[in-house]
């Protein structure tokens, strides 16, 4: 197995797509979440 | 972990240049997979009709023999965390995240054979047991980490990880149910083909944290950022060993405190929805109260990044005295706002108690920190843990038998959790002497140099590295 440490620096691009493999998915369940909980005040 | 160096420690030690901003998604990556436990209530129903498919068949399993799936599951969490904290902090987040991701797809893949077989047992011992060791070492394994790369805001790094634990529940629910959909025909439930998914998904997600995380090189400090020398009046600069802190009036009194805080929490987010129908009776219906408790779960999410952060200026011990002050007055006000009729002001109640819920869990770890220090801090935290358990057991009980019982005893239902709700006031009272006599941990306490020359040594053996590596 390759050691990933081979890398020096964190780039920009690296940043952004570690944070949106997390984000979009906590994105998406919070939207699914927010619009079950509208039904509390239909 | 000779076979597999790369998840040694030594091997996981940051080159220059690092951000470590990476590590609070490498943290995310594991607790947004193993608070799908939240969520596990989903296939309950789908798991009671598994060999009538249309209706429950005399040979399927009941709701009552399906919860014990969770609890198991919960109970094995404080366990493991307990049991094998330290060997998450001396071998490293690495292997830690690697087995938590082996043992919890492990367990859904072995769940999902005896769904396909129709045996329990299975289903107990993969998900509860083998499973339950997952979520126990996925908790504490990137805590201490976090801390260490983030010492000038440590409770919102923490916050920000645990944080994914209280929103898990939000992808894997629907996630779920939709994977049921697809899985699903008119002469079978698609349980055990979603667990195969789930787990193949999860072992992938959990597998990028593992990739990302990065243990920070021995004396790396942030840019501008001055480490104390001298100790504050609740901030250490010296560390306890883990086994020294059960020694320590400190942590049985923080473990009370969150005891305290987690009784009061999940004793009505079980029976949040419930308790809102039966408290206003016609007024929030069955639909309504399932986006209360939608809700709720936002507000227990976001509150564990709002209180979290909030400590890093105001500090953990206040904190918990927001907690501990706020709870018993709004447990106070609830019995009010169910007698005047206010929706409004029931819910309102109940979100702010629901964010203080989950700022309980993510601002422990912090508090402990300050405490005991950053050597042993995943270890100490893996054994604060089992105050979770127990509160798992204190607050449904407090909640459902007490309102049993009043029911029993001519009490209107709308009424019938009054009692409970003094009671949970009560606790806080409790809670807020605990924290009240929370002090800087005697230096008897520390870990002495040689001490620490012995740990290191002893950690470098078990990474095959000269101490001090």
């Amino acid at each position: 197995m390759a050691d990933s440490n081979q890398q020096t620096g964190t780039t920009g691009l690296q940043l952004a797509l570690a944070w949106l493999f997390v984000g979009i998915p906590l994105t998406w369940g919070v939207i699914q979440t927010l619009m079950n909980a509208m039904k509390l005040f239909q | 972990m000779a076979y597999l160096p790369f998840l040694d420690r030594s091997h996981s030690i940051a080159k220059p240049g690092f951000s470590r901003w990476m590590v609070p998604p490498a943290a995310l990556c594991i607790h947004l997979c193993i608070g799908e436990a939240y969520a596990f209530s989903v296939f309950n129903l789908p798991m009671t009709k598994l060999i009538g498919v249309s209706q429950s068949a005399p040979t399927d399993w009941s709701i009552p023999e399906l919860g014990w799936i969770f609890s198991i599951a919960i109970f094995v969490l404080g366990f493991s965390a307990a049991l094998f904290g330290r060997w998450v902090e001396e071998g490293g987040p690495r292997q830690a995240m690697f087995t938590s991701a082996l043992c919890w797809a492990g367990g859904f893949i072995i769940s999902a054979i005896g769904v396909y077989i129709h045996n329990l047992w299975i289903v107990y011992i993969g998900y509860g047991l083998v499973g339950g060791c997952g979520l126990g070492l996925g908790y504490i394994s990137p805590v201490s980490t976090l801390i260490k790369w983030f010492p000038d805001r440590p409770g919102m790094a923490t916050g920000m990880a645990i944080m994914g634990f209280g929103g898990a529940a939000f992808i894997a629910a629907p996630l779920s149910v939709w994977l049921m959909s697809r899985f699903t025909t008119a002469t079978h439930i698609g349980v055990a083909e979603t667990f195969i998914v789930l787990g193949a998904i999860y072992f992938v997600f959990m597998m990028v944290g593992t990739f990302i995380v990065r243990v920070p090189a021995p004396g790396w400090k942030p840019e501008g950022y001055t480490p104390p020398t001298q100790a504050s009046k609740l901030i250490t600069t010296s560390d306890v060993y883990v086994y020294d802190a059960l020694k320590t009036p400190q942590f049985w009194c923080i473990w009370i405190v969150l005891c305290v805080n987690v009784t009061a929490g999940i004793g009505v987010l079980g029976q949040a929805s419930a308790m809102s129908q039966e408290m206003f009776p016609g007024r929030i219906t069955a639909v309504a109260a399932a986006g209360f408790i939608g809700l709720a779960s936002l507000f227990n999410m976001l509150g564990r990044f709002f209180w979290a952060s909030a400590s890093d200026y105001i500090g953990r011990k206040n904190t918990y005295f927001c907690f501990m002050v706020l709870g018993f007055l709004l447990y106070c006000a609830v019995p009010y706002m169910g007698s005047i009729g206010s929706i409004v002001g029931f819910v309102v109640c109940f979100l702010v108690i629901y964010t203080m819920y989950g700022g309980g869990f993510a601002t422990v770890p912090a508090y402990l920190r300050d405490m005991f220090g950053t050597r042993y801090v995943g270890a100490i935290h893996g054994l604060l843990i089992t105050a979770w358990s127990m509160a798992g057991i204190f607050g449904p009980v407090l909640v459902n038998y007490i309102r049993q019982y009043n029911i029993d005893h001519g009490v209107p239902k709308a009424q019938a959790y009054n009692i409970t709700m003094y009671i949970m006031a009560g606790l806080f009272v409790i809670g807020f002497i605990a924290n009240a006599l929370v002090k800087a941990v005697d230096k008897r306490h520390h870990m002495k140099p040689e001490t620490d020359s012995a740990t290191a040594a002893m950690r470098a053996g078990a990474a095959g590295q000269p101490a001090g590596a």
